[in-house]
């Protein structure tokens, strides 16, 4: 794991050779060191344990700007880099909208409290550690008659920021992740978890989640497809929901082409829908500061339902007013800004009780290749997963094969009835956020299929 | 420990100097002898140095314009029939051995946790140099001159003043590959890869896209500079804007069960999703279940399933000139190939790996096994998986033999199930087909199905004459997840009696605000570059 000290000196490496040739520089180093022991039917088939790094200069030569990254933290590859950059961005066009890098004032005056995401005990785990967990997690498998399948992995990040305008941020957080899927000759069923502090990611617990949802599921039978209440567990949430980021962010709105354009003050969502940005959340996962080196503030997005604000990067608040949020991602031209640390609120109802106050509908625990057919109505298609309950007269009967749906995620978070506690969910659409349980009415399911 | 055959003083900084084929070699082969030294039955080591430089435009400024160089080795291991792979990042003797004893602890752990021993379907040993083919170097023209073309194009749609948003893209990457095994490989590639793109939208208060060559950042291909003279992209410019335009102002596409015809590039992923996807081995296997998922093309199938009607033929061919899926090696030392998948119909093959083709009782493995740089363990992936020319002539010939259809062309949306049975595809933009002719475009259409009743469908396909190997950049697969660039080949086709505009808007709802499609496709792409992932990516 790469330390402040080698972050910075890199940092000042590239900022020295650079010298007066560039008007402003932002340099960032982004490192992560995974180990990912993966299993199918049982047993393991692949285990790595690799490390990455990217030094990337973002080089402003007299409003023209070009971007370069190294693999090699070496003096003459970082040397090597800062001079293509410069070289590249001499036969570009003058950008009068390029922007400043940011001073170091401009984030120490409204500075979110640090806390460390970093677990010592993570970044200790080795490939005896990781088999233990895998074992334990085929023995549960075994003991059902069931086959798993999944993963169970460890990440020790480090991200650095630094500028000409004397900015320098670090932080090292570590990650664990379990994603288990448990296989019976008929049916699966699946659980992931995701966090920075190895007690949050139970691998057992998680498999016997698994493997009871595959129990309950087996031999499923066939349902008509049409409007049906559905539960969504925090997962299914999370996956739907994260198609509406790119529409929460100011460089939509300044282009014009969020699904929520003017709408700014208006209700937009149901009356108990709120959704915050939150980096600081006790349960969420991340950098407190942006690829600028802006610390991340709370920003309350939606609030009861009406849209309150967008994140915002330094460069959209030149078009859209306001204050920067802390949610730029360099370089902010192309990527604009993004909602890193999705909260939304929970209600009082547990899954549970959901269940129990539903007549006749479909309980979703994930998923799966969710993708937005209509642009302008956010018309989501896309299929359920890995455990998929028919409820009757409040009780989960049984397993139903999968379904395709179509269905507008606005639509669906208007038609929100019940909602429960949020979690730090993972999915596999997005990264991970907080998210709660949902019952929704009207959710259009057009077509099913065999498995 | 054989660490003093090399001294760490002599390779000590190989990282600074150049790109030396007998330098790295000799680092490779060292990581194979720690290997050996450590227990390791079997391992292979690559060394990859990659260069990729790209250049964005949008809305008439550069919005990103940016060269990245990577170098690593990865090193796969075998030890007691278990894997483990690592990857050295200093490439030093110590780096190396870091990362060698890395992966041998990897192995030992795995091998504790096996079914049975992983075995592999016997290769012979390759020496060899192979260089992609490609006229002009992509690499030597002048980064004023890739902005100037994309600015021009956009100023070209920009013409039609009811476009909203332009934007083009343009990206290059060359990539030096070292591949030796513990059986006495030694295989030096090297990868030249363009890709070119542009698009407009078009709309008031609602976005309509049309693009050119593909959607979703254009065309890629194993060619140079040439391609992008050849794919003509000002020349498609103020066409691509005006049917934006056409797109906006056109009624949704109705739902009806009737004949489409499906543009090259839309059958490309058509393909890959409904007949690569499924056709891997270590999805069949279930090695894939927690995340890709499996296949309902399972061994008992081969040889007996119909899955597509007697002129369906796919193969998976690895040795075609200029495809983005080609190559002369895999990443299991094993030379290109072309695999029958569907032979008239019938199902017939699988895209292998050593690995799965010893599990399935195949002699000798088709040669399919990939990674994304050093930094990934190998996967069966596809290579050019692509559907046979027919016989139906051109585009123009299809669509007057069709007396009542849809042309739908360039995608916009695409989901699959885990077993790959239930697809839904939309595309930018629909040409509804009457007595032969085109007589109006819808908008926002799609099309549903379950793969062999599509592909038993399929009653026409266009000549070679039509035939397009397309590339797809982003295909997803795996924990880690990896990106990785296939090819599909394919000419226009035909489907009988297909559900069409099942997804629709409600009619109900208000159109109010829009949603910006980014140039790589999914919103995740406009994640922070280096907090991206796979889901983007077709998958």
């Amino acid at each position: 794991m790469i330390t402040q000290a080698k972050c910075k000196k890199i940092i000042d490496l590239a900022i020295a050779h650079a010298g007066d040739r560039v008007s402003d520089m932002l340099v960032t180093v982004f490192e992560q060191d995974q180990a990912t022991s993966r299993f199918a039917n049982n047993e393991m088939t692949q285990n790595v344990d690799t490390s990455s790094i990217t030094v990337t200069l973002y080089v402003n030569a007299r409003n023209r700007t070009a971007v370069t990254s190294t693999d090699n933290t070496s003096t003459r590859s970082i040397k090597r880099a800062v001079d293509k950059a410069i070289e590249m961005a001499a036969v570009l066009p003058h950008d009068a909208t390029t922007l400043k890098v940011l001073k170091p004032s401009n984030w120490t005056e409204d500075s979110a409290p640090m806390f460390s995401r970093y677990d010592p005990r993570i970044a200790a785990l080795g490939p005896d550690d990781r088999l233990a967990r895998v074992k334990s997690i085929v023995e549960v498998a075994r003991r059902g008659r069931l086959k798993a399948a999944g993963i169970f992995a460890t990440y020790l990040n480090t991200f650095a920021v630094g500028n000409t305008a004397g900015l320098f941020r670090f932080d090292q957080q570590t990650n664990i992740e379990c994603s288990i899927t448990m296989l019976s000759a008929s049916s699966s069923g699946w659980q992931k978890g995701f966090g920075c502090n190895l007690d949050t990611v139970d691998p057992v617990a998680l498999a016997e989640g698994a493997a009871m949802r595959a129990r309950k599921s087996r031999n499923p039978v066939y349902v008509r497809p049409g409007d049906y209440t559905v539960i969504l567990e925090p997962s299914a949430v999370l996956d739907l929901v994260s198609f509406l980021y790119g529409d929460f962010t100011g460089t939509e709105h300044w282009y014009e082409t969020s699904s929520f354009l003017k709408k700014i003050g208006k209700s937009v969502l149901g009356d108990n829908i709120t959704i915050a940005d939150d980096a600081s959340h006790p349960l969420q996962t991340g950098f407190l500061f942006d690829d600028e080196g802006m610390n991340r503030k709370k920003v309350t997005i939606v609030k009861d339902g009406v849209l309150k604000s967008p994140v915002k990067s330094r460069r959209s608040v030149k078009y859209l007013g306001g204050s920067p949020t802390g949610h730029g991602a360099a370089p902010t031209a192309s990527e604009g800004e993004f909602p890193m640390n999705i909260v939304i609120a929970g209600g009082d109802s547990s899954l549970e009780e959901m269940i129990a106050s539903t007549k006749r509908g479909i309980l979703l625990t994930r998923v799966w290749y969710v993708r937005d057919v209509d642009p302008n109505t956010k018309l989501l298609t896309g299929m359920s997963r890995d455990g998929t309950f028919l409820i009757e007269n409040g009780k989960v009967t049984r397993g139903i094969k999968n379904m395709r749906f179509n269905q507008s995620v606005i639509d669906m978070l208007k038609n929100v009835v019940e909602i429960g506690q949020p979690v730090l969910a993972a999915g596999e659409e997005t990264f991970p956020a907080v998210v709660p349980p949902m019952k929704i009415e009207g959710f259009r399911f057009s077509s099913r299929t065999k498995a | 420990m054989p660490v003093a055959i090399l001294a760490p003083g002599f390779l000590a900084n190989l990282r600074e100097s150049a790109w030396s084929h007998i330098m790295n070699k000799q680092l490779a082969l060292y990581a194979l002898d720690v290997a050996r030294s450590l227990g390791a039955s079997y391992a292979d080591a690559r060394l990859i140095k990659t260069v990729t430089e790209t250049v964005e435009t949008g809305n008439l400024f550069v919005v990103y314009a940016g060269e990245s160089e990577n170098i690593g080795l990865g090193i796969r291991v075998m030890v007691r029939g278990g894997w483990g792979f690592a990857t050295a990042r200093h490439l030093t003797a110590q780096g190396v051995v870091f990362a060698v004893t890395k992966a041998v602890e990897a192995a030992k752990a795995s091998s504790r946790i096996l079914n049975g021993r992983v075995k592999l379907a016997p290769e012979k040993p390759h020496q060899a140099v192979w260089q992609s083919p490609f006229n002009i170097d992509p690499f030597k023209i002048s980064t004023d001159d890739k902005v100037n073309l994309l600015l021009e194009c956009e100023k070209l749609m920009r013409k039609n003043k009811l476009v909203k948003q332009t934007s083009g893209l343009l990206t290059f990457t060359r990539e030096k590959k070292l591949f030796v095994n513990t059986e006495g490989s030694d295989i030096l590639q090297t990868f030249i890869t363009s890709g070119c793109g542009i698009d407009a939208q078009a709309g008031s208060h609602e976005h309509f896209i049309r693009s050119w060559p593909n959607s979703f950042g254009g065309q890629y291909e194993s060619a140079g500079w040439e391609m992008v003279k050849r794919w003509d992209l000002l020349g498609n410019s103020e066409r691509v804007a005006d049917e934006a335009v056409a797109v906006s102002k056109a009624r949704q596409c109705p739902e009806m069960v009737t004949d489409v015809i499906l543009g090259a590039s839309q059958l490309a992923l058509q393909i890959h999703e409904s007949t690569g996807h499924p056709t891997e081995l270590d999805r069949v296997f279930g090695e894939e279940e927690n995340y890709a998922g499996a296949s309902f093309l399972t061994p008992d199938n081969l040889g007996k399933l119909q899955y597509g009607s007697k002129i369906v033929n796919l193969t998976a061919d690895a040795t075609v000139p200029h495809a983005l899926g080609t190559f002369a090696y895999d990443d299991d030392g094993v030379s290109a190939q072309r695999v029958e998948l569907v032979k008239n119909g019938l199902f017939v093959g699988y895209l292998t790996s050593r690995e799965t083709a010893h599990e399935l009782g195949l002699p000798r493995s088709g040669g399919m096994m990939r990674a994304t740089g050093p930094g990934f363990t190998p996967l069966v992936r596809m290579t050019n998986v692509s559907l046979e020319p027919g016989d139906a002539g051109s585009l123009a010939d299809l669509i007057a033999d069709t007396k009542k259809g849809i042309l739908l062309d360039s995608n916009y949306s695409w989901s699959i199930d885990d077993r790959r049975h239930n697809f839904q595809f939309g595309t930018e933009i629909g040409w509804l087909i009457k007595n032969g002719k085109i007589v109006e475009p819808v908008r926002n259409p799609s099309y549903w199905g379950i793969t062999t009743n599509f592909w038993n469908s399929c009653d026409a396909i266009c000549g070679p004459s039509e035939h397009v190997f397309w590339g797809i950049p982003t295909c997803a697969k795996g924990q880690p997840c990896q990106a990785i660039g296939t090819g599909h080949g394919a000419a226009p086709a035909r489907f009988k009696n297909t559900k069409v505009g099942v997804a629709k808007p409600a009619e109900d709802k208000p159109k109010g605000g829009a949603h910006s499609k980014s140039r790589s496709g999914h919103h995740h792409a406009k994640l922070p570059r280096h907090n991206r992932h796979c889901a983007g990516g077709s998958k």
